[in-house]
């Protein structure tokens, strides 16, 4: 086992970091604020808004994440070829590069996934201070933003943890679609040195830090934020 | 007690799925469609040039062959941990391979060529495509050509497959892709490709290598001996000529 | 409906039985991988309860590791080095080296990688089993295999039961990462499929469906599973 490698290919890994990372950011940030949305749509009082998240969730978790990428990455990159005009328009930056596509892919699982973990936060508020909230007199949306979202947050602070470390697994897919994230630098690697398992183990590793630095992002971010269940 | 009894069962049972088939020899090819040479039709079955070749260089050497398909990346790997025993998939001879492998006399030889749009202005010099996104299939030679020469001016992809590549190259994702002369004039004639044209051949180079050659182990030697006596046999009689002139209008020989 | 048209025509007619087939092998794969799974994640919950230290830390850190590292880079680490170990292995125990299929490189690789969140779901559903029973049946003098046999896995089954259904359903999604080593079930199947007749979007559009009908078929035989583990515990 040789690891000499690692010199030479350095300039590979360091921008490859960065996209795991930006990737992780991205679909991380948008997908959370789609949750929400997904969250409170699953407990709307409107039968068509509930149904329609409920489908959603349904679908994306039944279906294989990479199966996803496939369809948005290639499905889309066909429509390409039939409408040219796109290719002139500022979007094609965007279009062009499988980086995006695993962004939004990414995005609309963690809504999926970490929306249903919202609604049972949601449900996990008790009752009692919502109603002392509508009691008050407090407009609905200034409930929601003041009392149900912060407590159902503060519930839900070890699930988010978990779901986090899993968005990061997830961002391996993109070497699938030509992203040179982690991954994909690793397997460069193997192509270009012949070596199978030198590479892939440096990338697990890389990826076992990554996961504990989450988790002790999380802890400390948990420490700061006041837990008092009165009961 | 029970536990060791389980994992017994569990052993036994793997062992049982796996088809121990010593006698047949276990030919590869990769796993994606590279048409002429090797594509999978909807019945399941292979067929291409390649996949001919391969029963023809079996029948030749009187082996029992059992095709498989390997993903293009794993070829190698799985000949060293004895998934496969030849890599029969269009695969270059380089120096770098012929370190951890043993290849045949190379069976056949094809230039590299540039593909683009048929809008696409302009030479396929280093300079001239400075700033563009050339797409490679990785693990190739075309790969290590373009990450010598264009990578640090261009925009190099690496994409697993090179299925994957011309998908991409005709939703114009790339802005010129190199791959071998052979499988361009294939991809270029169908409906898809209708945009794209040939760009011109790469400049000769030793990294393309002699040609394409049958990958083995080193460590079997005679099968070696027979694969290339194979196809020696092969070319002298006659019989590569009519093959080749199935799939292909020029001559692809190795020299 | 033009496109309703290449649907039947490509995806139900051409390519139909080929994709049933990869159907076949991804239930198949998911299937001893969920059995393998099982068995390993019993293995390692209960090593983890036996509180000998250095067993713990090697189950603790197989854990980790598999909860921190992608699947698909376990994949491809395990299905290259998969053989080549077990190989090595049997070498040092004396036996030849034996060839190991696809088949049963992907159910080990996917066994191992499920047995990790099976042993956590495991462990936790049998400390969720009342005490009361185990030292009752101790009491009576059953020995550990029988205790395990008759009270340990009965009761933990419906606690576990939730876990391990989810389980089975991230295992039918995660058996598609196989084909990125070029395995034919049936995600690689679509994807020769759609790269022969470039008709991309409406391959994997029908694939994405396929798999949500597993899963939907799946949840229903998993309830009826669980209303008949559930019948002897005490309604909440």
């Amino acid at each position: 086992m040789d690891f000499e490698w690692l010199g030479t290919y350095q300039s590979y890994f360091i921008p490859a970091l960065q996209t795991t990372l930006l990737l992780l950011l991205y679909s991380g940030t948008l997908g959370f604020g789609l949750a929400l949305l997904v969250g409170f749509a699953r407990l709307s009082k409107q039968p068509f808004i509930a149904w329609a998240a409920l489908s959603f969730t349904n679908t994306i978790r039944g279906t294989p994440l990479l199966v996803q990428i496939y369809v948005l990455y290639y499905g889309l990159g066909s429509l390409f070829v039939e409408f040219p005009a796109v290719r002139d328009t500022f979007l094609w930056d965007y279009l062009r590069d499988g980086f995006w596509y695993v962004v939004l892919a990414l995005a609309i699982s963690v809504a999926a996934y970490v929306g249903e973990v919202i609604k049972g936060g949601l449900r996990g508020v008790p009752k009692g201070e919502l109603e002392a909230a509508r009691a008050l007199g407090m407009p609905r949306l200034l409930m929601v933003r003041r009392i149900w979202l912060p407590r159902a947050l503060q519930i839900l602070m070890p699930s988010l943890a978990g779901e986090t470390v899993l968005l990061l697994k997830s961002t391996a897919l993109a070497s699938t679609v030509a992203v040179m994230d982690v991954l994909g630098a690793a397997n460069f690697v193997r192509t270009q040195t012949l070596r199978t398992y030198e590479p892939l183990l440096v990338t697990a590793l890389v990826y076992l830090v990554l996961a504990l630095l989450i988790e002790e992002v999380f802890r400390r971010l948990a420490h700061r934020l006041p837990t008092r269940s009165g009961f | 007690m029970k536990l060791p009894l389980i994992t017994k069962i569990i052993g036994l049972t793997l062992l049982a799925w796996s088809s121990v088939q010593a006698a047949d020899l276990k030919v590869s090819i990769s796993a994606e469609p590279y048409p002429p040479f090797f594509e999978k039709q909807a019945d399941g079955k292979w067929k291409g040039f390649e996949v001919d070749l391969a029963n023809k260089v079996c029948a030749e050497m009187k082996t029992q062959c059992k095709i498989m398909e390997v993903a293009w990346d794993g070829l190698i790997p799985a000949l060293k941990s004895k998934k496969i025993d030849v890599i029969f998939s269009s695969m270059s001879i380089t120096p770098e391979r012929e370190k951890v492998i043993a290849f045949s006399v190379p069976y056949y030889f094809t230039e590299a060529e540039f593909v683009a749009a048929k809008t696409f202005k302009g030479a396929t010099t280093v300079d001239a495509l400075k700033g563009k996104i050339l797409g490679v299939q990785s693990s190739t030679t075309h790969a290590d050509f373009a990450k010598k020469y264009y990578a640090k001016t261009s925009k190099v992809k690496y994409y697993n497959t090179q299925d994957e590549l011309n998908a991409d190259m005709i939703a114009g994702r790339v802005d010129i892709m190199l791959l071998d002369a052979l499988p361009a004039v294939d991809f270029l004639a169908t409906k898809g490709a209708a945009a794209l044209e040939g760009k011109g051949y790469a400049p000769k180079d030793p990294l393309f290598g002699p040609g394409v050659g049958a990958g083995m182990r080193k460590e079997d030697k005679e099968l070696k001996l027979k694969m290339d006596e194979a196809i020696k046999k092969l070319y002298a009689n006659g019989e590569f000529d009519a093959l080749q002139k199935k799939y292909f209008k020029v001559n692809i020989k190795a020299k | 409906m033009t496109w309703f048209e290449q649907f039947t025509r490509s995806v139900v007619s051409e390519w139909g039985v080929v994709l049933l087939q990869g159907a076949l092998v991804t239930l198949q794969i998911s299937g001893g991988a969920f059995a393998l799974g099982l068995l390993i994640g019993l293995i390692v919950a209960m090593t983890k309860l036996s509180g000998k230290t250095p067993l713990v830390i090697i189950a603790n850190g197989y854990i980790t590791v598999c909860r921190a590292v992608p699947e698909l880079l376990l994949i491809l680490l395990l299905y290259y080095a998969g053989s080549d170990l077990i190989n090595a292995v049997l070498d040092w125990m004396g036996y030849g080296p034996i060839e190991i299929n696809g088949f049963a490189s992907g159910v080990l690789v996917l066994g191992i990688v499920q047995g990790a969140y099976a042993s956590e779901i495991i462990r936790g559903a049998i400390l969720a089993i009342p005490l009361g029973h185990i030292e009752a049946a101790r009491a009576f003098g059953c020995s550990r295999g029988l205790i395990v046999r008759r009270i340990l896995i009965p009761e933990m089954m419906p606690f576990a039961l939730a876990g391990l259904s989810n389980l089975w359903m991230t295992l039918l999604k995660d058996s598609a990462l196989i084909s990125v080593v070029g395995y034919n079930e049936l995600l690689f199947t679509a994807k020769q499929a759609a790269g022969s007749t470039k008709m991309y979007l409406l391959f994997y559009l029908s694939v994405g469906a396929m798999y949500l009908v597993i899963t939907l078929l799946s949840n229903l035989v998993v309830e009826r599973f669980e209303s008949r583990f559930r019948r002897w515990m005490p309604a909440h």
